[in-house]
C-alpha cells in the first residue's frame, strides 16, 4: 500500500500542476498537456518493459487505435465523450490481448520484432481505411464538448484522467500481480519454478499496457484535434521507448521524469535549431556510457553520495 | 500475369532480394558474433550509397572505384566506433547496446544532411550494365543480372570465410565462449573489432550496390533497417543461409505483392514476417533459444 509520504506528495504535484492555467500562460498549459499524456503513455510502455522485462517496439499501434477510435466514434459517429473515451479505451485493450496472445509466446528480440509487425499492420490499416481513418490525410475536424474545447477545459480534464490513469497503473504494478512479473523479469524460469504461469502473467501485462496506452492516446487525439498515421509508425515507437529508458526502467515513476524530459528537450531545441536529432544522440550517448540506469537512477546516486559526506 | 512479366518480376525480386542479402547478411554476422543489434547498420547502407554517388557521380570515378571507396570508408567508420565506443559496453544490457546505435543512427543522420543535403542524387548504371539481355521472350537487365550473380558469390565467400577457415573457426569460438578463447592466447576484441568491419562494409557495399537501382534520398536509412531485421529474422537469427532464404523470400513477396497488390506494398514484409514467426518463432532456419 502506498505510503503516506508518496499519496501527500502526489496530491500536492496534482495541486500544484492544477493551479497551472492561473499563471495565464497558454502555452506553458498546452506544453503541460502534451508532457502529461506523453507520461501515461511511456508508464504504460514500462508496465511491459520494466516490470516483465521485454521491449515492445511496437507500442505506438495500441496509441494509435486509442487516439482514432475515440475521435472517430466522437465525430463520425457523434458519440458521447463518456461513451467514445471508454470505447476506444477497451478497443485498444481488446487488440492488444489479440496481439499480446500471439507475442507473449516469444521472448527478446523475436518478442521485439513480433510486436513490431503488428504495429506496423496496424499502422497499415491506418494508412490504407481512407474511407474511416482519413490515410495520410490524416483524421481532423474532431467535435469535441463545448467543456473541452477551450484549452484550459482541456487541461483540467488531461489532468485528471491522467491522475486517475497514473493511480490506477500504481496500484497495479504494486499488487501481488506487478510484484509476480517483476519476479518473471528478474528470472523467468524460477518464476516458473514456483507455479507462476509466465506466459498468461506477461499477457495480462501486455494487455494492461495496452489499454493505457489507448487512453494516452485517446487524449492526444482529442487534444491535437486530429489523428495522423504517423502516430501508428515505428518511430512513434521508438520515442516512447527512449522516455522509458531516458527516465529509467526500474522504478515506477521513472517514466513519468522521462517523458517531460524528453518532450520539453525537444519542444525547446527545435525553437533553436533543426538538428533535434543530433542532441538526442548525444543525450543517448551520455545515457549509454555514463548514466545506464536512467535520470532516477542518477537521482539517486546524488543522493546517496549526499548522504554519505 | 504473362509469362514474360512473371520472369521480369521474378528477376527483379532476385535482384532485390541479393542486394538485400548482401545489407542483411552484415547484420547477421554482427549479431550471430557480437549479440549487438545494431540500428545503425541502415545508417551505413545509405553512407555507402552516398560514398558512391559522390565518388562516381561527382568526382567522376569508374563506378566500381566508388563501389569499393564504400567499402573501405565504412569499414573504418565502423572500426573507428568499436574501437573507441562500443567495445565499452559489451557487457552491459542489450538494452544499452541497442541505445548506443540509434544514437549512432541520430547523429549520422544529421551529418548526413551537413555533408549531403536534403536533395535527391541518382547514381547511373555502370557502362556495360545498363542494357538488357534477350532471352527471345523477355529482356532482363543486365545490372539485375549482375546482382542475382553477386549475391550468391557473397554469401559463398562468407560462408567459405566463416565454415572453413582458421579465422572462421576463431570467430565461432567467440560465438561460444569469448573467455576460454581469450585464455588460449585468442586477441577476442580485434576478433569483435574485425566482425565489426566486416558486417559494416558489407551494409557499404549493399549500398553502393543499390546505388543505380534507387534513388538517395535522406531517410532512406530507415526502411532498410527494418526489412534487414526482418530478413534476419525470418531465416533464423545469427544463420548465414537463413538470412539468404530470408532475403530470398523478401524479394519474391515484395516484389510480386507490389505488382498485384500495389496498395499493401509498404505493409507487406511485416505481414511475412508475422506469418514466419508465427509458425516458426524463431525463423525458417533458426534453432529455439535455450537459456
Amino acid at each position: 500500500m502506498p505510503q503516506r509520504r508518496h499519496l501527500v506528495a502526489s496530491a500536492i504535484v496534482v495541486l500544484l500542476l492544477a493551479l497551472l492555467p492561473l499563471a495565464g500562460s497558454r502555452y506553458a498549459v498546452d506544453l503541460t498537456t502534451e508532457v502529461l499524456i506523453y507520461a501515461l503513455f511511456a508508464l504504460s510502455l514500462n508496465v511491459i518493459i520494466g516490470f516483465t522485462g521485454n521491449i515492445s517496439f511496437g507500442h505506438a499501434a495500441y496509441f494509435a487505435i486509442g487516439g482514432y477510435a475515440c475521435t472517430i466514434l466522437l465525430t463520425t459517429y457523434n458519440w458521447p465523450l463518456a461513451a467514445s473515451l471508454p470505447a476506444a479505451v477497451v478497443l485498444a485493450g481488446l487488440v492488444a490481448a489479440v496481439v499480446g496472445y500471439f507475442c507473449v509466446r516469444l521472448t527478446q528480440i523475436y518478442f521485439a520484432m513480433l510486436t513490431l509487425a503488428f504495429a506496423m499492420l496496424v499502422w497499415g490499416v491506418a494508412f490504407k481505411w481512407k474511407a474511416v481513418t482519413g490515410g495520410d490525410d490524416g483524421f481532423t475536424g474532431i467535435k469535441l464538448p463545448a467543456m473541452l474545447a477551450h484549452h484550459v477545459g482541456y487541461f483540467y480534464f488531461t489532468l485528471a484522467v491522467v491522475a486517475v490513469g497514473v493511480a490506477a497503473l500504481w496500484v497495479i504494478c504494486h499488487s501481488a500481480f506487478g510484484l509476480t512479473l517483476v519476479a518473471i523479469r528478474e528470472n523467468a524460469v524460477r518464476a516458473g519454478f514456483i507455479g507462476v504461469d509466465t506466459r498468461r502473467m506477461r499477457w495480462a501485462a501486455f494487455t494492461v499496457a495496452g489499454t493505457f496506452g489507448g487512453l494516452a492516446g485517446a487524449l492526444f487525439g482529442m487534444y491535437h484535434r486530429g489523428m495522423y498515421i504517423e502516430n501508428a509508425y515505428w518511430t512513434e515507437s521508438a520515442n516512447v521507448l527512449i522516455m522509458v529508458l531516458l527516465g529509467g526502467i526500474y522504478s515506477f515513476v521513472g517514466p513519468i521524469f522521462g517523458a517531460a524530459a524528453l518532450h520539453l528537450l525537444q519542444t525547446f531545441t527545435n525553437q533553436y535549431t533543426p538538428y533535434w536529432p543530433t542532441v538526442l544522440g548525444l543525450i543517448l550517448l551520455v545515457i549509454v556510457l555514463a548514466l545506464p540506469d536512467g535520470l532516477i537512477g542518477l537521482a539517486a546516486r546524488v543522493k546517496a553520495r549526499r548522504g554519505r559526506t | 500475369m504473362t509469362l514474360t512479366m512473371f520472369t521480369l518480376n521474378a528477376f527483379y525480386g532476385l535482384a532485390l532480394a541479393m542486394n538485400m542479402f548482401i545489407i542483411a547478411s552484415g547484420l547477421n554476422l554482427i549479431f550471430g558474433v557480437l549479440r549487438v543489434i545494431n540500428f545503425a547498420h541502415g545508417m551505413f547502407y545509405m553512407f555507402g550509397a552516398y560514398i558512391t554517388f559522390t565518388v562516381a557521380k561527382s568526382w567522376g570515378a569508374p563506378f566500381f572505384v566508388g563501389v569499393l571507396a564504400a567499402a573501405v570508408a565504412l569499414g573504418l567508420i565502423a572500426f573507428a566506433i568499436e574501437r573507441l565506443l562500443l567495445r565499452h559496453l559489451y557487457d552491459k544490457e542489450h538494452l544499452m547496446q541497442l541505445l548506443f546505435t540509434f544514437a549512432l543512427v541520430l547523429l549520422m543522420s544529421d551529418a548526413a544532411k551537413m555533408i549531403w543535403g536534403t536533395d535527391q542524387y541518382s547514381v547511373g548504371y555502370p557502362p556495360g550494365l545498363g542494357g538488357a539481355i534477350s532471352l527471345g521472350f523477355v529482356a532482363i537487365p543486365q545490372y539485375q543480372l549482375f546482382l542475382c550473380a553477386v549475391g550468391p558469390l557473397i554469401a559463398i565467400a562468407m560462408w567459405l570465410l566463416v565454415d572453413r577457415t582458421r579465422w572462421g573457426r576463431v570467430v565461432r569460438a567467440a560465438t561460444q565462449d569469448r573467455e576460454m578463447l581469450a585464455a588460449l592466447g585468442v586477441n577476442v576484441p580485434m576478433v569483435y573489432a574485425a566482425v565489426f568491419t566486416i558486417g559494416s562494409a558489407l551494409a557499404g557495399v549493399g549500398g553502393a550496390l543499390a546505388a543505380p537501382r534507387i534513388a538517395l534520398v535522406p531517410g532512406m536509412d530507415a526502411t532498410i533497417i527494418n526489412e534487414c531485421f526482418i530478413i534476419v529474422i525470418i531465416g533464423g537469427l545469427g544463420n548465414l543461409w537463413g538470412s539468404f532464404l530470408g532475403a530470398l523470400a523478401f524479394g519474391l513477396v515484395v516484389q510480386f505483392g507490389t505488382v498485384l497488390a500495389p496498395d499493401w506494398q509498404d505493409v507487406l514484409p511485416y505481414l511475412l514476417m508475422l506469418v514466419v514467426l508465427l509458425i516458426r518463432p524463431w525463423g525458417l532456419l533458426g534453432r529455439p533459444e535455450t537459456n
